[in-house]
């Protein structure tokens, strides 16, 4: 069984880690998503090309292969990491490729009209992101950034391979110790799913802010963003009461 | 640095080993997945409400838990009172039933995809169920489905490492042991590079499907 004493000096510090670690590789992939989605919308086709080759590699490579590597292979080339920073950067460095894509794709969905408008009004070009297209893209790239969140929240699960201490390595601990595997692994997955669950939560929240600051501006309000939306929405729920029928 | 090219060439029998049994695990991964995810999106669809909550709550719950964990469940918990598998076994079915989850969401987006009016005219038509599902539905949905359905076939490749943490000899596991053999790391790089040579052309691949297909 576990013992609290157990519970105290492994699991706990465990969830803790579990948390340290997605909160450090969400911030080191949100800079890398922001850094490379920018940079792949570049007007330098070098920057581009140099951004869309970071993109291919680390999509194409397995976060766990790459963990490895950074706690295995890359000491020999001099650099030594902690594990914890080994783990960290192999979930940032994977995990902000994807995000990079989320950023590209809902940056590039800003109308061509709102750009050209702040060239009209000869913004600047890091203006006209700050205030103009980033403002309108922030809440398109809210709910995809929820759904890599808690892919990353499942990823931070492979660091205990490479040692360190979060909650599935005091799980394995435990079957070590004490043979005893069904009630500890059966805590971490519901554990895993109640943090996913606050995560799904609290980007709901941030998804609801996002959508309030720019329905406040006047012109936006309904007319480009609500009406497809709800077109959608109904053609969606016609076919379902009609797949009832069927 | 050192880099030692007789250490590639003594790793590169296990290397095809380790693909090969990689491969295995993807082909009949991806089968199980495809399969159990259409059998959770027509569940999900149900008009019984006993069929529909159960299937969404256990891909909910499957979903959304890491598949290192079920690994270990399946692999260290399952033999307790069920059937005891071997390791590439056990990651084979956890890889298929993890993945069906997402495949699920994504043929159900297929499904419903597919215009009120073809589920009209195939009721006009007095099709049977089972027939306006085969000949209209369906047909119409997987077309759709196909370059999503693909991203996570290339999404399963890269997870398929993670059974090597409970001793299946896929191209990850085969390059651990080797370099606990040898003390040697050039066969992690090996593997690393590895792949991004399989997942590049494959997401291409998709890439030029979904242009296809898609339109």
């Amino acid at each position: 069984m576990m013992t609290s004493e157990f519970f105290t000096t492994w699991f706990l510090p465990g969830v803790w880690v579990t948390v340290q670690v997605t909160v450090l590789s969400a911030a080191l992939g949100a800079a890398i998503s922001f850094g490379i989605g920018l940079a792949r919308g570049s007007q330098f086709w070098i920057v581009r090309f140099l951004a869309g080759t970071y993109f291919e590699v680390f999509r194409g490579m397995s976060a766990l292969v790459l963990m490895f590597w950074m706690f295995f292979a890359l000491p020999l080339f001099g650099w030594q990491l902690v594990p914890l920073w080994a783990g960290v950067s192999a979930l940032g460095l994977t995990y902000g490729a994807y995000g990079s894509e989320i950023v590209r794709g809902s940056l590039a969905a800003v109308t061509p009209a709102q750009k050209e408008a702040g060239i009209a009004l000869n913004f600047t070009r890091l203006q006209r992101l700050r205030l103009i297209e980033l403002p309108q893209a922030w809440p398109e790239m809210v709910p995809p950034f929820n759904n890599l969140l808690i892919e990353l929240l499942k990823g931070t699960a492979l660091v205990s391979v490479i040692t360190v201490a979060d909650m599935t390595f005091a799980g394995n601990l435990l079957r070590l110790g004490t043979n005893e595997t069904t009630p500890v692994y059966t805590l971490l997955l519901v554990l895993y799913f109640v943090l996913a669950f606050v995560i799904t939560r609290g980007m709901r929240l941030l998804e609801r802010r996002a959508k309030a600051g720019i329905g406040q501006l006047p012109a936006k309000n309904g007319r480009t963003t609500r009406k497809p939306g709800a077109r959608g929405e109904s053609l969606q729920a016609g076919s379902q009461s009609a797949g009832g029928m069927g | 640095m050192s880099w030692d090219w007789n250490v590639v060439d003594d790793f590169m029998p296990r290397f095809w080993d380790g693909v090969l049994v990689t491969l295995q695990a993807l082909a009949i991964g991806t089968l199980i997945a495809f399969a159990l995810g259409l059998v959770w999106a027509l569940a999900q669809r149900s008009a019984q409400a006993w069929v529909r909550w159960p299937v969404v709550a256990v891909t909910e719950f499957i979903r959304n838990t890491p598949l290192l964990v079920q690994l270990f469940f399946l692999f260290y918990v399952v033999p307790n009172f069920g059937p005891s598998m071997s390791p590439l076994t056990t990651g084979i079915v956890g890889l298929g039933l993890h993945y069906s989850t997402y495949t699920a969401e994504v043929y159900r987006a297929g499904i419903d995809g597919v215009p009120a009016g073809q589920w009209e005219a195939a009721t006009a038509l007095s099709l049977s169920k089972g027939r306006t599902w085969r000949a209209v539905i369906l047909p119409q949905a997987i077309r759709r489905v196909v370059p999503p359905l693909g991203n996570y076939v290339v999404a399963m490749l890269k997870d398929s490492p993670m059974i090597a943490t409970i001793g299946a000899f896929d191209m990850l596991g085969e390059a651990q042991a080797f370099s606990n053999e040898t003390f040697t790391t050039e066969a992690l790089t090996v593997v690393g590079v590895a792949f991004i040579v399989i997942a590049y052309p494959a997401s291409l691949l998709i890439r030029a499907l979904e242009r296809r297909l898609v339109r």
